[in-house]
């Protein structure tokens, strides 16, 4: 049986640039403290920290939930937002409706959504245009790459 | 490359300088995009910015990435400096371009991180 250890569920403000990531860095060092191995934390790290710019850059608000069983690590992202119209045209890389603005900022590469799915043992997006997105991704604790 | 000579090679004002003698790189990712930045992660390796918002810091962290040279002479806010001041990041800021300080690394043997 799988063993839940940890749960955390954080907000997360669309347009909310001054607060974007922190969530992403807690989680990493909540982790760093339980000293789960450095690669994964590296992982859970990147996978929440794009899907948090996301949120920020895109949606008007949603909510991270971080699990940590014995088993591995889960991360669920729901958004209330425009959505996707195409999750396979997102997934590409370079594939980027940001504006300017963002681009300033660093963002913008359309490198997000292949960065989470490379550092995913799972991974599941899922959008419904005028609504809001889903992502889930977990990484298994005894993965290594 | 210990952080105190790069600081000396690039002419950089410190701006954090926790660890700044005891630290040594030998690998450095360059880019103004953040994603780029996480989607070749190398830890203990250099970050060389001209972004200078909370987001370099930010990344930083999760990418384990102990020093940023912020390039083009900018400078992050005094929230940014004080984030990583707490968390220990090394900031420099340089005069120099993107390219100039590249360059000047790669000929000290800083390699690139892949
Ligand atoms: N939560 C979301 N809600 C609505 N659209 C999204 C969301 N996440 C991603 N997208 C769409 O998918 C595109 C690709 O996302 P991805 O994260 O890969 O790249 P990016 O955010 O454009 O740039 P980068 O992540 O490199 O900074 C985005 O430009 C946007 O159009
Ligand atoms: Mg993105």
């Amino acid at each position: 049986m799988t063993e839940e250890l940890l749960r955390r569920t954080f907000e997360v403000l669309g347009r909310d640039f001054e607060n974007a990531g922190e969530t992403s860095t807690e989680v990493t060092a909540i982790l760093k403290d339980l000293e789960i191995d450095p690669d994964i934390i590296l992982r859970v790290g990147i996978v929440m920290f794009e899907a948090e710019m996301n949120v920020v850059m895109y949606a008007k608000k949603g909510t991270m939930t971080f699990i940590l069983t014995d088993e591995e690590i889960a991360v669920d992202v729901a958004d209330e937002g425009p959505g996707i119209p195409d999750i396979d045209l997102a997934m590409q890389r370079g594939y980027s409706t940001a504006s300017d603005e963002m681009r300033e900022m660093g963002f913008g590469y359309g490198l997000g959504l292949p960065n989470i799915k490379k550092n995913s043992d799972a991974f599941v997006l899922a959008s419904e245009v005028g609504k809001g997105t889903r992502l889930h991704s977990s990484i298994r604790l005894d993965s290594n790459g | 490359m210990r952080l105190d000579a790069i600081r000396d090679l690039l002419q950089c004002e410190v701006l954090v300088g926790a660890h700044l003698a005891d630290l040594e790189v030998d690998t450095a990712i360059a880019s103004d995009a953040m994603s780029a930045v996480l989607a070749s992660p190398h830890p203990r390796a250099l970050m060389v910015t001209g972004l200078a918002n909370i987001q370099s810091v930010r990344t930083a962290l999760i990418a384990y990435v102990p020093a940023i040279v912020y390039v083009r002479g900018s400078r992050p806010e005094e929230v940014t400096i004080r984030l990583a001041r707490e968390k220990n990041i090394v900031l420099l800021s340089t005069p120099m371009g993107m390219f100039d300080s590249c360059g000047l690394l790669h000929g000290h043997g800083i390699k690139g991180a892949t």
